[in-house]
């Protein structure tokens, strides 16, 4: 829905850029094929774009204006409601959010609360980035079983940050549909359902 | 004392340079860290651009004019992960820096390709308001 939200708005300065936090262009094909997107749509197999922007799952959405600053902090956003029963998230608020930025250049977030919404790390959290880039350099030269023990440290070290615990799943061989992934959730449940409002709120106190 | 081929990253760019192990320590000659992670080691300190942070009372950084890589770290409070049987290390981002450059409001800027291989880069779509959007397969 990117590529209509595009052609609906692109005349107002608007571009999506989606960029696949997946270890393989091949991973992320499918998607981008059946999008036919003609925005920029990126292969990000380090996942430089999640530890930049301190992303801690997907779908994340950030507004970033003409002159490059944040217009809207990380947010989980689905842009439709097909899956709502699972996130809870509505899409509509979002949509219109999306348009009057485009049109207006507004953001339903003030400036002043951008910055008060975003997610400061822990040196915890960077450690487990780069345990993550670690290990997968380790996984791509075949030092497999080294590469798994750098991804579980990364895991332990920021269990809240799904583009690890998750994302790593597929490089490892599991399946991130499947019971690691269901472990990972009631996990999730039972931490109160971290996100990135309510961790902005613990830590922007 | 050995020198080994050595990779590090540096928040996520690989270079291969020579590293000095003894135990459970890496350290750099001024060359492989200028190389591997941008800082030059002058007189005055290990230094980049315009910033130099004095070595001298810091036990340990410097020895004989090579770097140790942890401590190097622990001067700019970046992690680092480590693998010495892989012979492997990599650096990461200060969790304050990356925290200041939040508040700051400024949107990082990265390069990456398209599933054509072109390559991308943020800051060249300047001018346009850009809904970035991370999603993934799993």
């Amino acid at each position: 829905m990117w590529q209509a939200l595009y052609e609906e708005l692109g005349a107002s300065g608007f571009v999506p850029v989606t960029v696949a936090l997946d270890k393989s262009a091949d991973d992320a094909r499918p998607f981008i094929e059946k999008a036919r997107p003609t925005h920029p749509s990126l292969i990000d197999t380090e996942h430089r774009v999640a530890h930049l922007y301190g992303m801690i799952n997907v779908p994340t959405v950030v507004f970033i204006d003409e002159a490059g600053r944040i217009a809207r902090p990380n947010a989980m956003e689905y842009g439709t409601d097909m899956f709502k029963q699972f996130h809870g998230r509505e899409s509509a608020p979002f949509l219109a959010a999306v348009r009057a930025w485009a049109r207006s250049g507004v953001s339903d977030v003030p400036p002043d609360r951008v910055a008060k919404q975003g997610v400061p790390p822990t040196a915890d959290e960077e450690l487990a980035r780069a345990e993550f880039a670690l290990a997968w350099l380790l996984h791509q030269r075949g030092s497999v079983a080294a590469a798994e023990r750098h991804f579980v440290r990364a895991g332990e070290l920021s269990p809240n940050d799904w583009t690890i615990r998750r994302g790593s799943m597929p490089i490892r061989g599991k399946n991130p549909m499947g019971p690691e992934f269901f472990e990972l959730f009631r996990e999730w449940e039972a931490n109160g359902k971290p996100s990135y409002e309510t961790l902005a709120a613990q830590r922007n106190r | 004392m050995a020198e080994v081929p050595f990779t590090i990253l540096d928040e996520g760019r690989a270079s291969e340079v020579a590293a000095h192990l003894a135990g459970e320590r890496v350290r750099l000659s001024a060359g492989s860290l200028e190389r591997a992670l941008g800082w030059e080691l002058k007189p005055q300190g290990l230094c980049r651009g315009e910033v130099c942070i004095p070595a001298a009372g810091r036990p340990g950084l410097v020895e004989a004019g090579a770097v140790d890589l942890a401590a190097f770290a622990e001067l700019l409070e970046r992690p680092v992960a480590l693998d010495l049987e892989e012979r492997a290390a990599s650096v990461g981002a200060s969790a304050r820096e990356r925290a200041s450059v939040l508040r700051g409001g400024i949107a990082p800027d990265f390069t990456l390709p398209d599933l054509a291989g072109r390559e991308w880069t943020l800051s060249g779509l300047r001018g346009k308001k850009i809904l970035l959007v991370a999603y993934a397969s799993w």
